[in-house]
């Protein structure tokens, strides 16, 4: 109880922080692409995908949605999801929906985010570039997750279990799921930049508008 | 492409995703699910205060039909995030003209 009491405090502090955030990244187009990125979310988490031995995995989707709809934005997009997800759909405990948010939401956006931009900082400033950076965002979003989780259970899990043992498992099997979730990651950022990539936040600055010239062309 | 009509393909795409090809979905356990019960970590696990809702664990209650059943409560899901979402989300923006905060 008293990680979950925690969790709780650390996904108020960060979804109150978000939600201010958030308003420098929406305008009446942006608020309706982050309505339906949650939704989008929400339903690609329900495709449980196998990755080995009667294990399954399933997007998380916060490098999905940060690099969508900008991090205040797409954190605020997970905690959307996992809200509905625990209150509608009994999936995910209502004392543990903090721990949740911190885990799938928080986790993922930063780390998942922060490589991105990173990595969009020293690459080209080109489209294939993004769809790598999102590509390993969400790859490394994952285990980064999946590590935090265990950190929380060292913490204040109350099963009598080695921790070294539940951290190696939480990251093998992760890192498999950290693939599907670049795959499903990269594939839709690519969809989305292909037909309108001024939509997409995280590329703003790779759309290059038409220019309007006043100045003479030379043709000679 | 109009962003009326993205948006609406965006949609389309969620509700196809949830509604049929979800049924498609592994139900193995999921990765942490996995290591939770094989770690003995699930043995703490209590059931869900709201477990008897009527879409509990992604059915609708009352509906055999699991292709029916669990299409319904995912298209259903989308629907409630996107109106959820979507109303926090515009509650939220930038009212135009009104001075960037940033």
């Amino acid at each position: 109880m008293p990680v979950s009491l925690a969790g709780g405090a650390i996904a108020v502090a960060g979804v109150a922080v978000a939600l201010r955030g958030s308003r420098r990244e929406l305008d009446e187009r942006t608020a309706l692409l982050a309505g339906l990125t949650a939704a989008f979310v929400f339903g690609a988490q329900m495709l449980n995908f196998p990755v080995a031995g009667g294990t399954s995995g399933h997007l998380l989707g916060g490098a999905l949605a940060a690099i969508l709809v900008g991090p205040w934005t797409g954190l605020l997009c997970v905690s959307v999801v996992l809200a509905v997800q625990a209150l509608l759909f009994a999936d995910g405990g209502l004392s543990a929906l903090g721990v949740n948010i911190v885990l799938m939401a928080i986790v993922t956006v930063i780390v998942g985010y922060g490589v991105f931009r990173g990595l969009l900082r020293v690459l080209p400033k080109t489209r294939p570039s993004a769809v790598a950076a999102s590509f390993a965002g969400a790859l490394v979003s994952v285990p980064a997750s999946a590590a935090t989780f265990v950190l929380l259970y060292a913490v204040g899990g109350t099963a009598d279990v080695p921790l070294g043992t539940v951290l190696s498992a939480m990251l093998g099997v992760h890192v498999l799921i950290g693939i599907g979730e670049a795959l499903i990651t990269a594939v839709t950022v690519s969809s989305v930049l292909a037909v309108r990539p001024d939509l997409v936040y995280g590329a703003r600055d790779l759309a290059r508008p038409l220019e309007l010239r006043t100045s003479p062309v030379e043709t000679s | 492409m109009t962003t009326k009509r993205f948006f609406v393909a965006f949609l389309l795409v969620s509700l196809v995703l949830a509604g049929i090809v979800s049924f498609y979905a592994s139900s193995s356990p999921d990765g942490l699910e996995k290591v939770a019960g094989d770690k003995g970590i699930a043995a703490e696990e209590k059931d869900h205060a709201l477990g008897d809702g009527p879409l509990a664990d992604y059915g609708v209650k009352g509906l055999d039909n699991e292709r029916l059943s669990g299409g319904l409560s995912g298209v259903v899901g989308v629907g409630v995030t996107l109106l959820a979402g979507g109303g926090l989300f515009w509650a939220l923006r930038r009212r135009a003209g009104a001075p960037d905060p940033s």
